[in-house]
């Protein structure tokens, strides 16, 4: 192989690009990203870096004095790949033709039909969006977080810390259900309560009110929260519409083995934008978490510099942090397999379990709230191979 | 300074010993039986390096997951960036002792500004 063309240029295609050095891949390396910026963590946009205790260039994901020999073509975006062809084809009329193709173009976050173009509304995904937020946030006011999920509690916190006034809207009748089941949604969600923070459950948002600035969100129920501030936090899709058309298979991203390989060849997919195969689960799943998005690049260079030769190995299982209210969150593994769930350590009430998930009596996820330490030897047993 | 940890026959392989001192300090005695000295806190964040997942001659972080060498310090990758401080360990009459590096350590931005009376 002698050109290799990693796409996108955050966690995920930077962390391919350092483990095709790190396993000896001494050719051409091309690096593709549409922001300006070198590869930034996107972790602290919600928390330290919203709440201004961390500097931008605090951010950043590389070395100081790191050169991994790449050519990095950044503020450009990928618009196409021909895989006949061999090449991408960038949105300034460039092509860069490879032998082998990472795809990392992660996700992007979702917004409300009909709040574009209307000030004081924000979703938080890149940079950019942090620091108009964070000057935002600055001026103070009545905050409305619309979306339940990590980014949206994670915002309500640091906003709160930052002393607005905070209500956060959430269409399902318990926030975090999805990923981390009803009973512990509702422990890990007590927290905005125990802050004084609203938390008004089971309403969708029927629309914003405002002339050129936002005044309100307006729910289903008739009801409307008065708002100068909005944050959007209703997920993210993956960024593969550029891929339509390519031949490559996709569904709710690009879809590939447990080892990032896709349906075309000399092609593997890593980070958010990945619906990987996960063989603990028995299907597939895309997963948009930091520690994917960081290890598992490691696999998908194997299988691209092994043209395919390897077997996959049985990664990790999912694992992910949050931060809100001071509290550390951690989880590991899925939810939705599980039959029971009961609290090893801690308790509901004090906001420090120690939850393990169990499917016919065997261990399949665990969730910890500041209990870094059996949160570790758990996660260590859920990863043992069995 | 040599600093008393603990007992070796209390401190099981696989298993690590904080010391509360400031800043803290783990000793690890590793799966084959080897032991290490390093500053307990990750680079990072707030983080206690002994609550973290011991394999070989690396523990990593309970949170973020950046992996130390016990044997050097070095980070292997982010969100960590810099290298922990290693110590030497002595074992006399059964006892560990730490005798502290003369560095400087590298504690994430939180605590050296907490250290400086700044903002926690
Ligand atoms: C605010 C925030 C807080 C988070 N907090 C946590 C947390 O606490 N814990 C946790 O586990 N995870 C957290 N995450 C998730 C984590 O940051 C992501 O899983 C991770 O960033 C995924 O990395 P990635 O490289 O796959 O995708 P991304 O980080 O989304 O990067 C993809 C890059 O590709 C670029 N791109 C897209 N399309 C194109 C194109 N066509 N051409 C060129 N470039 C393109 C994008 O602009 C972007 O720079 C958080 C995410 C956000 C946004
Ligand atoms: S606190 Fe150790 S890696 Fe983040």
């Amino acid at each position: 192989m002698r050109t290799v063309a990693v796409v996108g240029a955050s966690l995920a295609g930077l962390s391919a690009a350092r483990s095709l050095r790190k396993q000896g891949y001494d050719g051409r390396l091309v690096v593709v990203g549409d922001e300006p910026h070198r590869p930034y963590d996107r972790p602290p946009l919600s928390k330290e870096f919203l709440a201004g205790s961390l500097a931008e260039a605090e951010l950043a994901l590389e070395g100081d004095d790191e050169d991994l020999a790449a050519e990095w073509l950044l503020g450009t975006r990928a618009v196409a790949l021909d895989h006949r062809g061999r090449k991408v084809r960038l949105a300034d009329g460039r092509e860069v033709r490879a032998d082998g193709f990472v795809l990392a173009t992660g996700a992007a976050a979702r917004t409300l039909p009909g709040s574009e173009g209307l000030a004081g509304v924000h979703t938080l995904r890149t940079l950019d969006d942090a620091r108009a937020l964070r000057d935002e946030l600055a001026r103070g006011g009545r905050l409305v977080v619309i979306g339940g999920g990590f980014i949206g509690a994670e915002v309500a916190s640091t906003a709160y810390a930052l002393g607005l006034e905070v209500t956060v809207v959430e269409a399902a009748p318990t926030p975090l259900a999805g990923p981390l089941g009803e009973a512990m949604g509702a422990v890990v969600s007590g927290l905005h309560a125990d802050h004084g923070v609203r938390l008004v459950c089971g309403v969708g948002v029927k629309g914003l009110s405002g002339e050129s600035r936002v005044d309100a969100v307006l729910l289903e129920d008739g009801r409307s929260l008065p708002a100068d501030i909005v944050v959007v936090g209703v997920g993210a899709r993956p960024n593969v519409e550029w891929l339509e058309g390519s031949g490559i298979a996709l569904d709710n991203g690009v879809k590939c083995g447990a080892d990032g390989r896709t349906s075309l060849a000399g092609v593997v997919a890593v980070g958010d934008c990945a619906n990987w195969y996960d063989p603990r689960a028995g299907h597939h799943r895309r997963v948009e978490h930091w520690t994917g998005a960081r290890e598992r690049p490691d696999a998908a260079i194997a299988t691209l510099l092994a043209q395919g030769a390897v077997e996959p190995g049985v990664p990790r299982p999912p694992y992910f942090w949050s931060d809100q209210y001071g509290v550390k969150i951690q989880f590991a593994g899925h939810a939705a397999a599980a039959d029971s769930v009961t609290v090893e350590a801690g308790s509901a009430d004090g906001r420090d379990v120690l939850a393990v998930y169990r499917r016919a009596g065997d261990p399949v996820a665990v969730l910890g709230m500041n209990q870094p330490r059996l949160f570790t030897r758990w996660r260590k047993q859920l990863g043992a191979p069995r | 300074m040599m600093i008393p940890a603990c007992r070796l026959a209390d401190l099981p392989r696989g298993e690590a010993h904080r010391l509360d001192i400031d800043p803290p300090v783990s000793v690890f005695h590793t799966d084959d039986g080897e032991l290490f000295a390093i500053d307990d806190t990750c680079t990072h964040q707030d983080a206690s390096l002994a609550d973290g997942w011991l394999e070989g001659c690396e523990v990593e972080c309970p949170l973020h997951a950046s992996k130390f060498d016990l044997r050097t310090g070095a980070v292997d990758a982010p969100p960590a960036k810099l290298p922990v401080r290693t110590h030497e360990v002595v074992v006399e009459d059964g006892m560990i002792y730490v005798q502290l590096s003369l560095a400087a350590p590298n504690l994430p931005p939180c605590i050296s500004a907490r250290l400086a009376g700044g903002p926690a």
